[in-house]
């Protein structure tokens, strides 16, 4: 396999352009497409979390201290819609790009040029979503979900559906991009089932978006249009649903939920077998979980909706089919769990962060199972509960993932070791903090607070006050990721290998830290025993 | 499956559930409260029963699978000599945790069935209360109480005076002073409250007047969401006479957090008195009564509304 790295010697003669511009915006480069993704994932993580701050600090004690309400209702709308679609999603395309092409042993995405494109919208699409901040009327303020008749009362929405257009057409190129990549650029011998499991989990993500971002926005349109053309498709004074927007939101928004986690579960994947130095345990199983999870994502959607009075069967059937998640999600767990035992671990960062996403995903796996069983959600439902488990899937889950994935490929990228002893700092204060973050939270929905008020009853002060505590000190400790990064990026002075770490294996460690800027131009040799699942038929 | 069955499924859990989780009723939330109320109604066992049972169930699996990984974090280090071992797949391992998972879950879901067939039979209800919702306070209509039609009760019941003046940004005002007697109210007190019989299956027909909203009363053991065009049916049976709080519960607006919900449930007797009182005095008055507690907007929906009622009734 070290042939390839041979082969980029001579490869330097085009390497990245020296012009700024030229490198950065007119990039058809995946590495620098993807640098570029994770950058913008990165200020909007910190845009969206600010605005996260906001939140608790007006729900720091009982009483308004600090905003009005519609600003606070601005707050849990941007903060929602900035941190799924400018930071989540994003940072899983910027992981995609850098790393599918060098998983699978292609010299670039498949569509380069697309790639660009579908990058330089994404900044455009924020900046009018944003933008909304600074008007007269303020920006929206009806939760990310836009429900009719409420979201049609902003003076926004036309923007907002807009930057929502965007994104998705953003999401679904980046969506063709990789698939196309996987099913066509793969080396000879990197069979379907040979490839990591998180070029898999990719792949299934990739239909997922190409499936769901049009369905998201059609629904959209069909607000502007009731609110702009007098359409009558939400209003019942017109013959309209407001529940049919509901459904076609959650059609699309509960295989957008598995889109913002898939690729976690593909990393985590990729991270436990190389700290455990051991394969992942039934990888095939995995695959197939995934998978599994992926279809039944599109037949759960009304398990958002159980206090809208479904009927009897339509909550029964939605009840089952939400239950029969949670079998190939534990099967996912357990094959987790199996990797680890038996194995010669060790404990760096990206590892530490990997076993927190095993266990507090599970935690919101968990909540998740309650929430489907449809009585108790009737009391779940619009709690803090659920906004306790729905961050625990996805601060702890989706966003642990994606900075345990930094952690791992961080040293290839840039060919430099970041601090370790700041990487365990940043990991422990992220992983006490967001636990008081978010804990208290299950107790405050079950004691009855409803999710989204800016204010509350004295009851509920003492775990709103642990829980605000936990949240700007997790904020606070994103700030030492940040330094990690500068400092692992442009200041350290340990070089990384090419190998990084020990028991890493696959196509990515062969070449070397900092991967140049063309690899794989004459495809590399697969050796079975040296993939990171190990030797799938033996 | 009969909702004796699913009780007598719960009573077998609840000895356990008591012993671990307490079972005090609440009224309404107090401070450090860990744990869903019990509620006040026949059927707000349900979700609480369920809650133990399926949180039992999660800390159970919980710890086998967390201790089994922290076994193995201890036991498998390199530091501690461990060498890895090349298995990566064990064909009955994967068909046995497949499989009680599987297990669990029918088990789980034969008891949420059970207790959902039962929320939804609405049938054979005494009382029938309409219950609008509005950006940002509710509107009760008494439709009708045992056999016969109620005329002309119905009012809207907003945020209490108090709460309002103490909410608003630097207002000054402490929430903690915000009392009924012992009890602190900030945000969850009303002007006029809905006032329901005990012992007494009440039906509830809920709607939206504006945007979405949820009627959300915890000790009822349910919330439903009140939607233009749509109205949604619950019932409830109040065991004990109290007065129980809510919020409503889907974002509808900048007030969302200001619209509570209070419940007062009365002996029979008591609430036979409270509803004549009322009659009484709509019938001098003729108009809708809500015009005395709401500004004139609210006068001129009352009216849509007492248009729209009788259909309501029909239906």
């Amino acid at each position: 396999m070290s042939h390839a790295a041979i082969h980029d010697q001579h490869d330097d003669h085009h390497g990245a352009p020296k012009n700024f511009f030229q490198r950065w915006c007119m990039s058809t480069n995946h590495k620098d497409i993807g640098t570029l993704y994770l950058i913008f994932a990165l200020t909007m993580f910190f845009i969206g979390g600010s605005f996260a701050m906001v939140i608790r600090a007006e729900l720091f004690k009982p009483g308004l201290q600090l905003v009005q309400p519609y600003f606070f209702n601005e707050m849990t709308t941007m903060h929602a819609l900035v941190m799924i679609f400018g930071a989540i999603m994003p940072a899983f395309v910027g992981l995609g790009n850098w790393m599918i092409p060098l998983m699978v042993g292609a010299p670039d995405m498949a569509l380069p040029r697309m790639n660009n494109l579908s990058f330089w919208i994404l900044p455009f699409a924020f900046a009018l979503l944003l933008s909304t901040l600074f008007m007269p009327g303020g920006g929206p303020a009806g939760g990310w979900t836009m429900y009719p008749p409420l979201s049609l009362q902003s003076d926004s929405l036309a923007y907002v559906v807009f930057a929502i257009h965007l994104m998705g057409i953003s999401s679904i190129m980046g969506a063709i991009n990789i698939i196309a990549t996987i099913l066509n650029m793969r080396a000879p011998g990197m069979d379907l089932l040979k490839m990591p499991v998180f070029v898999w989990s990719w792949l299934i993500t990739a239909f997922l978006l190409i499936a769901v971002m049009p369905v998201l926005a059609g629904a959209v349109t069909m607000l502007l249009t009731d609110k702009y053309f007098g359409t009558n498709f939400f209003n019942p004074g017109g013959g309209g649903d407001p529940v049919l927007y509901q459904h076609i939101f959650w059609f699309f928004g509960h295989p957008e939920v598995y889109i913002m986690i898939l690729p976690a579960f593909g990393i985590i994947s990729e991270v436990i077998p190389t700290f455990a130095r051991k394969p992942i345990f039934g990888y095939k199983a995995m695959v197939f979980a995934i998978a599994s999870i992926a279809f039944l994502s599109f037949i759960v959607w009304a398990h958002h909706m159980f206090a809208v009075g479904l009927p009897l069967g339509a909550d029964i059937f939605f009840m089952y089919a939400t239950m029969l998640i949670a079998v190939p999600t534990g099967v996912k767990v357990f094959n987790w769990v199996a990797t680890m035992w038996g194995g010669s671990m060790t404990f760096e960062t990206p590892m530490l962060f990997a076993v927190a996403f095993v266990i507090l995903f599970t935690i919101g796996g968990f909540s998740g199972l309650m929430l489907a069983l449809v009585p108790a959600d009737f009391q779940y439902q619009d709690t803090y509960f659920v906004v306790a488990h729905f961050h625990y899937v996805l601060v702890t889950g989706a966003l642990f993932a994606i900075i345990s994935a930094t952690y791992y490929w961080l040293p290839k990228w840039s060919g430099r070791m970041y601090s370790e002893f700041w990487g365990k700092m940043h990991f422990w204060n992220s992983v006490i903090w967001v636990n008081v973050l978010f804990f208290p939270q299950h107790f405050l929905g079950l004691a009855g607070m409803p999710r989204r008020i800016p204010d509350y009853n004295v009851a509920f002060a003492n775990f709103n006050m642990i829980s605000s505590i936990g949240g700007f000190l997790f904020g606070a400790s994103q700030l030492i990721f940040l330094g990690v990064l500068i400092h692992g990026v442009f200041f350290s002075k340990k070089k990384a290998t090419e190998r990084v770490w020990e028991g890493a294996k696959g196509l990515e460690w062969t070449i070397p830290s900092p991967a140049p800027h063309h690899t794989f131009d004459v495809p590399p040799v697969i050796h079975d025993e040296e993939l990171a699942h190990g030797n799938v038929n033996a | 499956m009969t909702s004796g069955g699913i009780r007598r499924s719960f009573a077998a859990w609840a000895g356990l559930a008591l012993a671990l989780f307490g079972g005090a009723a609440q009224a309404a939330p107090h401070p450090w409260q860990l744990n869903m109320e019990r509620g006040a109604s026949t059927w707000s066992q349900v979700p609480y029963h369920l809650n133990n049972i399926s949180l039992g169930v999660c800390v159970v699996i919980g710890v086998l699978v967390f201790g089994a990984m922290f076994i193995a974090m201890f036991r498998f280090r390199k530091s501690r000599g461990a060498v890895a071992e090349t298995w990566s797949h064990n064909t009955t391992l994967e068909i046995v945790w497949t499989t009680i998972p599987v297990l669990i879950l029918i088990v789980l879901a034969y008891l949420a069935t059970g207790g959902l067939t039962s929320w939804a039979d609405t049938t054979g209800s005494q009382m029938t209360v309409k219950v609008t919702g509005y950006q940002w306070k509710w509107r009760y209509d008494y439709v009708s109480y045992e056999g016969k039609p109620i005329e002309k009760v119905g009012f809207m019941s907003k945020l209490d005076k108090l709460s309002d003046e103490t909410r608003q940004l630097d207002s000054g005002l402490n929430p903690y002073a915000v009392k009924v007697g012992n009890e602190n109210t900030y945000l969850l007190n009303v002007d006029k409250p809905l006032v329901v019989p005990i012992n007494t299956k009440i039906r509830f027909l809920i709607t939206g007047g504006d945007v979405i909203h949820s009627w959300w009363v915890p000790a009822l053991g349910w919330k439903l969401d009140a939607i233009p065009g749509i109205i949604n049916a619950a019932w409830t049976n109040i065991k004990t006479p109290g007065t129980y709080r809510g919020q409503c519960a889907e974002l509808c607006g900048q007030d969302h957090g200001f619209m509570p919900i209070v419940v007062v449930a009365k002996s029979k007797a008591d609430f036979a008195k409270w509803l004549a009182e009322q009659e009484a005095r709509s019938g001098k008055t003729d108009k809708a009564p809500a015009a005395v507690a709401t500004q004139a907007g609210s006068a001129a929906k009352t009216e849509q509304l007492a248009a729209v009622l009788p259909k309501v009734k029909q239906g």
